[in-house]
């Protein structure tokens, strides 16, 4: 018989702590849709979607009830947008996006993802044109997800894409303005952005992957900060142990599910994604864990320190809990989605710049963050340039998922509901970046010795 | 395939018989049963084969929690798989 305070444990973890698998996505390939003509791709794709994602998510549904675990998102990435506009002939690329809604609604997932361009080192025929109707597509669909990656640790930084991307926050935000600017919150600007990543708003499906997968990420800061409090006076080192055998736990949760769900619709099992991913609901936050370890606020000296601890015994943990582990792994930041940051951020401790350096040690970058609706275009490309940077030298995923909260100010709150929380505007500096961004060109690749 | 079934909650007279006969009517094979009443706390961990259930493994889940509300215990039914991977290496 099994151990009780296993049983025990596992129960409470769930019941008591948020711990859930966060989203099951399947990746798919979309490059066997190209066509000259855009209705015949929007045909192929719609087509190709909901035959392999038929079963999604009753699948899901089914898992959830054998293992008694919540699985709360069944998600779909695809194969960068882009690539299917260069292959028409001037095709429009909002007929793709409806085209994409209209696949999520038919096969009930929460989120597709991938009307993204890869322009690390420059543009090739579909990309501008995709890029430049991302604003127009994400006002118009509710469930599709946009990604663009500007700069690779290999190629550099793209800053004819970053200037552009200041641009197309801004207007994705002006073009929802009515709707809490919610466009932007399923816009991601990346640097190394991976291929096999099961989350949004990044995920896309990279042409190194197979026609058909299943990825599976995990979420569990309540499990974690829980296992640190009943620990008030271990070492720094007792603290990392605690959080690696933890984040083993949870890891082989999601491989197991990962398993079954591969099993059940007959593709092949991706990678695990092992993440802290926070959520609005109390006990199920990332900034909590910080301040779990001793911290007073999340935001304060040497927050840092304790997420660089964090990020790098989750990762430890999982690994070996996992065959195969990719995606984004690490613990997630995202703002208006961690109690915690809020509450930080509203008591001005945690500041931007705070959450830059935080990027630097943790997954992904600056998430979920409202800005002021005045941020003129070229400061939003700034901010974009320093995360790239950051991603670039330490050969690491950085983002920025940005929101200007047109017609607010400092002080002012923008709730997106749901997932996606409550964002308090943030403060950015006030001085231009106009001439720089103004610039263009690439920001060459980083040396990879000389390291200081 | 077995599933691990939990009941925790007050001590009242029937708990097991009244789990048990869910199992039976399922027609899911009780194969261990632990059991402990600490002052006034009931738990119990029963551990059974469903791979000859009569219907899904949802209506057993839905029975069980059912009978959890009417008795007002917290029963939960899963799958051993879970425990297994998370708790064994």
């Amino acid at each position: 018989m099994l151990n009780t305070s296993d049983i025990l444990e596992t129960i409470r973890m769930i019941q008591d702590e948020c711990l859930d698998i966060r989203t099951i996505t399947m990746g798919i390939s979309l490059l066997d849709c190209c066509a000259e003509d855009m209705n015949t791709v929007c045909d192929r794709v719609y087509d190709k979607i909901t035959k392999k994602a038929e079963k999604l998510v009753a699948t899901g549904e089914q898992i959830e009830t054998e293992y008694g675990i919540p699985i709360i998102n069944k998600r779909i990435s695809i194969t960068p947008a882009a690539m299917l506009v260069s292959a028409t002939r001037g095709g429009d690329p909002v007929k793709l996006a409806h085209t994409l809604q209209r696949a999520a609604e038919a096969t009930g997932v929460n989120f597709i993802g991938g009307f993204s361009a890869l322009v690390h080192k420059g543009f090739s025929a579909g990309d501008e044109a995709l890029i430049r109707a991302i604003p127009q597509a994400l006002a118009e669909t509710t469930n599709l997800c946009a990604s663009v990656n500007v700069g690779s640790t290999k190629a550099g930084i793209n800053m004819d894409a970053v200037r552009l991307m200041g641009e197309i926050v801004r207007e994705a935000a002006v073009l929802t303005a009515d709707n809490q600017c919610f466009g932007p919150a399923k816009l991601v600007v990346l640097c190394n952005a991976p291929e096999d990543n099961p989350f949004m708003a990044g995920a896309f499906h990279g042409v190194g992957e197979p026609d058909c997968e299943v990825h599976v990420g995990v979420s569990g800061p309540g499990v974690v900060r829980s296992a640190i409090e009943k620990y008030p006076d271990a070492s720094i080192d007792e603290l990392a142990n605690i959080i690696k055998r933890t984040a083993f736990k949870i890891t082989r949760m999601g491989q197991l599910v990962g398993t079954r769900a591969s099993g059940m619709l007959g593709v092949p099992f991706g990678i695990v994604d092992l993440s802290l991913a926070p959520t609005p609901a109390v006990g199920d936050s990332v900034a909590h864990i910080l301040e779990g370890m001793g911290l007073s606020v999340c935001g304060m000296h040497g927050t840092t320190a304790a997420l660089a601890l964090l990020n790098d015994a989750v990762k430890k943990g999982g690994v070996m809990a996992s065959s195969s582990v990719g995606g984004l792994s690490g613990a997630f930041i995202p703002v208006s989605e961690d109690a915690g940051m809020i509450d930080a951020a509203v008591s001005g401790v945690l500041s931007i710049e705070k959450l830059e350096a935080m990027t630097a040690v943790c997954s992904v970058g600056l998430d979920m963050i409202v800005i002021p609706g005045d941020t003129p275009a070229s400061t939003i490309s700034a901010i974009i340039a320093d995360e790239a940077a950051i991603g670039m030298v330490n050969s690491k995923t950085t983002a920025v998922r940005v929101i200007p909260a047109i017609g607010k100010q400092e002080g002012e709150m923008l709730d997106f509901g749901g997932l996606f929380g409550v964002g308090p505007v943030m403060p950015v500096r006030g001085e231009s970046a106009e001439k720089f961004i103004a610039r263009g060109g690439r920001i060459p690749a980083p040396m990879q010795s000389l390291k200081n | 395939m077995k599933a691990v079934i939990t009941v925790i909650g007050h001590d009242t007279v029937g708990i097991l018989h009244k789990v048990s006969g869910i199992c039976a009517e399922k027609n899911a094979n009780v194969i261990e049963v632990t059991q402990s009443v600490l002052q006034d706390l009931f738990a119990m961990f029963m551990l059974v084969d469903i791979c000859r259930l009569s219907c899904d493994f949802s209506e057993l889940s839905e029975s069980l929690t059912a009978l959890g509300k009417e008795l007002g215990l917290s029963i939960h039914v899963m799958h051993e798989d879970i425990f297994n991977s998370m708790h064994r290496i």
